[in-house]
């Protein structure tokens, strides 16, 4: 029997083609998940091509100094869960542990700012419905922009939240040394996971930002 | 099993996506014209590739998995490319009874 016999699962016949499949499993769920967010992404390009210049204006309405930290706030802690796959491959159970929590940290800093982004929104009458005031040319396209705002930033708000949960959730097993022995395909997993949450910020903040030079 | 890489990698990899990001900011207070879009999707591409390669491994994996990660992206771009035919091309016939 090899070390790793209570890990590969009796299906695989070793660690490596195992992490391959988890491996595998994970990039198909998120060529999903590019689906997913693509739609947005699409209706964003269709209307954004229509009115360009009304996109650009109600653009400049948004908080790009928030949307510019948030964005480093994610590729830290996308950095931080890098470094939390290596501590699992390289079974340092402590650092791994801290570094989860790290993450999930980050991930709670995000959806602050992010909080008070959308109050600042509120406040300012930018939310779509009938409290939205717009008070240069063409507000309905100004009111499409921000409800594409909302839907984008929103549906990966809600990624966010899953990510951190799934961070601490990860954090609680790596203290009781469900990772122990080898075992690094489920950190590995979430961390593909996560980064692709990042990614898709990389694409929004410039989209929805700085659509407008400022 | 997968080597573990040495931290200075992913430390190196977060500096480059920080000026990245500084330089995508910067640039949006700049009027390009139509080309603020083209340099700001082009950092989004260069980050994304950044973060692909070292921070989920695609670097050094299999081919099998190199094919599932450009899966998302090449049915997103026929998504992309054949609603904007569709949008943008409307208008060029004259259609009668219209």
């Amino acid at each position: 029997m090899s070390e790793t016999a209570g890990i590969v699962a009796e299906q695989f016949d070793d660690l490596e083609q195992q992490r391959d499949a988890a491996a595998l499993g994970m990039w198909v769920f998120l060529a999903t998940e590019v689906l997913f967010f693509g739609g947005l992404f699409c209706a964003y390009t269709v209307y954004r091509s229509l009115y360009p210049l009304t996109f650009a204006a109600a653009s400049r309405h948004t908080e790009v100094v928030l949307g510019g930290i948030n964005t480093a706030v994610l590729l830290l802690s996308s950095t931080l869960m890098a470094l939390a796959v290596r501590a699992s491959q390289l079974e340092r159970r402590k650092q791994l542990v801290w570094l989860l929590l790290g993450v999930a940290a980050f991930g709670v800093i995000f959806l602050g700012i992010k909080g008070y982004e959308y109050h600042k929104d509120f406040v300012g009458h930018l939310v779509p419905g009938s409290g939205f005031e717009w008070h240069e040319t063409n507000p309905q396209v100004a009111e499409l922009f921000f409800s594409l705002y909302f839907a984008m930033t929103g549906l990966h708000a809600a990624h966010v939240t899953i990510g951190v949960l799934i961070m601490v959730v990860l954090s609680i097993s790596a203290w009781r040394g469900r990772f122990d022995g080898g075992n690094y395909m489920t950190i590995e997993v979430a961390g593909l996971y996560w980064h692709f949450v990042d990614i898709v910020w990389i694409f929004l903040f410039p989209l929805l930002y700085l659509a407008g030079h400022r | 099993m997968q080597k573990a890489h040495a931290p200075k990698l992913y430390w190196s990899t977060c500096l480059w996506l920080m000026l990245l990001l500084g330089l995508t900011w910067g640039l949006g207070y700049i009027n390009f014209g139509g080309f603020n879009l083209l340099i700001a999707l082009g950092i989004s591409f260069t980050k994304t590739l950044l973060i692909v390669l070292f921070f989920m491994h695609i670097k050094g994996s299999s081919r099998l998995l190199h094919l599932a990660a450009a899966t998302g992206l090449i049915w997103l771009l026929l998504m992309l490319i054949l609603t904007l035919a569709d949008y943008r091309s409307r208008g060029w016939v004259a259609t009668p009874n219209h």
